[in-house]
Formats: structure tokens, sequence, C-alpha cells
């Protein structure tokens, strides 16, 4: 009778510990337009709110969306303050032994130079984010690199002469440059970096891990997610297409 | 906010400029001059009891309590303050996570360290994942007073301990001679006098607390400065309905306003603090407001 009681008690137990833990809190910068951002209501917008509480949706999470500054976006996730990061955040051989990624959800995409002019010396003072992997490729290729905490500097960097040039995620600089009334050009080819952007997890988060490739497999099959970043990223930007569809 | 703001593209000049300065996201920039204030508010006074606190215990006549203070101001005035705040609430959220596991999940295996995860169990999570929002804030907050407060405390414990040390001898012997115990000779002598050495000491102290505040959003909060930052960044029109360019610097200059004013206000408040703490004091301000009313 006794370890009839105690075994009801530790299954109600865990039945409320797995329960606790259905909330998944996301994290993300706030601060990469349209990945990510601040809208005038003060919430958290953008590609990935919305691919995230789809995901959450298909998983049947409980989402809650967290806001945290990139400089420490990594070290915050691994002593669990949140669960995932969805940044734009590239997937590197370097965050991996730290972080664990699924599958990536925006196809390797191109980064790309921005300047005032269009002779721009890229192997000048070129301002990219700090911890990206836009800044490694600045550092290897032979220019003086500029970091600048928030993506949104790096530009600004640009536009006042601090910076020669500014070296981006394409998606990102597209819309600053079209809506610059001709002021800011891309200059020189676009460079394909990283393996896409996946979401960021504890690697001891192996559950977790599976669900979300999970779902981020299913919106792939149904051609849900290639939609989802043509209305965000526009009709030219990289999608899965059949290649994604491989193994639905 | 207001109806009429519906549709930013259609409008122009100031109503323009009043559906901006009322959008949901300024609304938080507002409210984050009251966290500062509220910081400022909490902090100060938590700050000045662990520096009383310290500087008793600098002074005690047991010797590890003595040796406790002194470490305690060697160490936290010796460390980085940026470090400190780094290093405290990460320490303490996670010291407070490990303490609630051992005692919630007794039956957990897994270790808590797994490479550079740290995972307790979901019941022992500070606040709980399934938590509103609002508690994890107010207890980011906590955290940063905490942290605020042990580093001003230090400062403070050095402070009064000088103070004390600069109280003149003759009063102490004076009241020693009247027959009062060493509690009573504190309490009653020490204690009082002391403040107004102390005074110009704390001043600077208070101004520096001011000026330190932004660290708040190396804690995950959104301060003043977070907002002047966020909200001056140049807009493009997917991410808000009003695009504008670099306004970085208009919103800095706010702030500017801002610490400016508290640094004034502070200067007034305390100049009569000062003026009301010479009173009577063997000090040449005290002499001066004798003979001024006489």
């Amino acid at each position: 009778m006794k370890t009839f009681i105690l075994g009801a008690a530790a299954l109600a137990l865990t039945a409320g510990m797995a329960f606790g833990a259905d909330t998944i809190r996301m994290g993300t910068e706030g601060a990469y337009p349209p990945f990510n951002f601040i809208n005038d209501k003060g919430e958290i917008d953008g590609f990935e709110r919305k691919l995230g509480d789809e995901l959450c949706k298909r998983a049947e999470l409980t989402c809650e969306w967290v806001k945290n500054d990139w400089d420490s976006i990594i070290p915050n996730l691994v002593s669990s303050n949140y669960d995932t990061i969805m940044a734009g955040m590239s997937i590197t051989p370097e965050r991996e032994k730290v972080i664990a990624f699924t599958q990536n959800y925006i196809p390797p995409a191109d980064s790309a130079y921005v300047a005032l002019k269009a002779d721009a010396n890229l192997k000048g003072n070129i301002a990219a984010q700090t911890s990206t992997i836009q800044a490694g490729h600045v550092a290897e290729t032979g220019g003086t690199l500029l970091e600048f905490a928030t993506a949104d500097e790096t530009v600004a960097a640009v536009r006042n002469g601090e910076a020669d040039a500014v070296f981006a995620d394409k998606e990102f600089l597209q819309k600053i440059v079209d809506e610059s009334k001709g002021e800011l050009t891309f200059v020189g080819e676009p460079v394909a970096l990283g393996g896409g952007v996946g979401m960021g997890l504890r690697q001891s988060d192996t559950d977790l891990k599976a669900t979300f490739d999970k779902a981020i497999t299913s919106m792939k099959c149904d051609g849900s997610l290639d939609k989802l970043i043509i209305e965000y990223f526009g009709e030219k930007s990289k999608v899965f297409g059949e290649e994604g569809k491989q193994g639905c | 906010m207001f109806a009429s703001c519906a549709d930013p593209k259609a409008l122009e000049g100031i109503s323009w400029l009043v559906c901006y300065l009322t959008t949901g996201k300024h609304l938080l920039f507002f409210v984050s001059f009251g966290t500062v204030l509220l910081l400022l508010a909490v902090t100060a006074p938590i700050a000045l009891a662990l520096g009383f606190g310290g500087a008793m215990a600098t002074r005690s006549g047991f010797a590890p309590l003595r040796w406790l203070g002194r470490i305690y101001t060697a160490m936290t005035r010796g460390v980085p303050d940026i470090v400190f705040f780094l290093f405290v609430p990460i320490a303490l959220d996670q010291g407070l996570e490990y303490l609630r596991h051992r005692i919630k999940c007794p039956d957990w295996t897994e270790p808590v360290r797994k490479g550079s995860d740290f995972v307790v169990c979901p019941a022992a999570k500070l606040p709980l994942s399934s938590a509103p929002e609002w508690e994890h804030q107010v207890y980011a907050f906590a955290l940063a007073v905490v942290a605020f407060a042990i580093v001003f405390g230090a400062f403070a414990a050095n402070v009064i301990h000088g103070a004390m040390n600069a109280v003149p001898k003759a009063q102490l012997e004076t009241a020693d001679a009247y027959g009062m115990s060493p509690r009573q000779t504190f309490r009653r002598i020490l204690v009082p006098q002391m403040w107004v050495y102390a005074l110009p000491g704390l001043t600077n102290l208070w101004m520096i607390l001011i000026k330190a505040t932004p660290l708040l959003f190396v804690l995950g909060i959104e301060d003043i400065v977070y907002w002047a930052r966020e909200l001056g960044g140049s807009k493009t029109t997917g991410a808000s309905a009003y695009p504008h360019g670099d306004w970085r610097v208009y919103y800095f200059l706010v702030l500017l306003c801002f610490y400016l004013g508290m640094t004034r206000l502070s200067e007034l408040v305390f100049a009569r603090l000062y003026r009301r703490l010479s009173h009577g004091q063997a000090t040449l301000a005290g002499e001066q407001l004798r003979k001024a009313t006489t």
C-alpha cells in the first residue's frame, strides 16, 4: 500500500513537472529586421516570431518570447534563462561546439557589402556586428574589422563615414538600401557564408531539438516555410524548394 | 493610442509626431524612466545599510567579523564594476536554482552541469518557465538590486568607516568620562556626528550610482539607454509604421537632460541635507551656522 501511494505521488509529481516544462522560452535579439525586431507596439515581431509561433503550434508547445542582447545570447541559453535562440543565427562549427542547432529554417544565404560609393575599398574599415559570421569573414579576408553591438549601428557607421562599408546578411541590408534613396549601394559580389540559419538549443536538450526538427520538416514539406520566407524576404530570396521536400 | 493614428502615412507635422511619440514602444520607453528611478530608490537605502554594516564590521573588536568587513570592502572595491555585474546575478541565480534543485528534485539523477550547459529540474527553475513574463522581469530586477547594493555598499562602507574615524576623539573620550557604555557612545555620540563627514563621500557615490544605471541592460532589464538606442536606430518601412533615419542623437539628448536634471536635483537636496547635518557640529560649516544665528 505504501509503495502504491509513493508511486502515485511520484507519478503526480512527474506529471506536474512535465506540465511545467511545456512552456518553452524563446530567446531572440529583437534588433535585426526583418528576421526579428520590436514593432511599434513594443512586441517582438518579424519572420522568426511568425515562424517560431507556427513551429510551437505544430509541436503543441506553449511558447513565450524573451528579448536578450546579441552579445550574451548564447551564455544565457546555456545557463537556462531561456530554451531556444531564434535570432538569425547561422549554423557554424564554432557555435556547434557550445550549442546545438536544429536543421536550418533559412537556406545558406548571401552576405553582402554596402557602402556610400560604388568604388568603396572593401579592404578598408569594414563594419560588422560582434560575434557574427560576417565579423569572422572580414577578419579573415584582410579588411579592418569595426565591431558593433547591434546591426543598426553598423549601418550608421557607414552613413557617418566611420566605416568604408558594412558587411551583413543581404536580407537585412536589402530594405535599408532600397529605402536609402540612392545614398547606399551594394558593392562587390555577395558572399555565401555559413550553413543557413537554424534554431539554437542547449546540447543536452535532445528531445526539444527532435521536436523542433520535426516541426521544421513538416513546414518544409508542405511548402509553408518557403511561403513565409518569400513573404518576409521578397520574391528573389533563396528558398528550400524541391530540395527541402526530400524525405517527406 | 489615438484613433487618428490608425494610418500614420497620412499624417504630417505635429500630429505625426504625437502619434509617433505615443506608440506602445514609446510608452515602454517612458515606463523605463520609472524603472531607473525605482532602482535608485530601492538600491540606495539597501547599499547604505550594507555600508553601515560593513563599516561597523571593520571596526568590530571581534576579529573574524573585522576580517569579513575588510574582505568585503577590499574585494568589491577592487573588482571592476562590469565584472561584478556580470558575475553576481549569474552566480546568485545559478546558486539559488541549484539549492532549489537539491531540495525539490532529490530523485534527479542527471548532472546539473553538462558541458557548458546548466540544467536544473523544471520545478527548480527561478522563476518557473511557465511563470508570466512580469515575474521574470521582477526577478531580474531583484538580482540587479542585489548586485548594485553589494558594489555600492562596499564603497559606502569605506566612506562611513572613514567618517567614523573623523569624529574628534575628544568627543568619544568625554562620552566615556560621563560613564556611557561603548554601545551608548556609538549610538549617541559617534553616529550622529559622523554623518556630516560621510556626506560628501556618499554624495559622490549617489552620483556614480545614477550614472551606473545603464548597466541594467547588461543584466537584461530594458532601461532608458536600451530604449533610446532601440527607438533612435533607423527604421525601415517593414519594421515600423513610422520609418525614420538615425535619430539616436535626439534620444540621447533627452537622456542627457534627464541625467543632468537628476544631478541638479541631487545637488539641491544634498546641499540642504548638509546644512541640516552641520547644525551644532564642531566643524567649519557648523561654526559658520552658529555665527550666522547669533
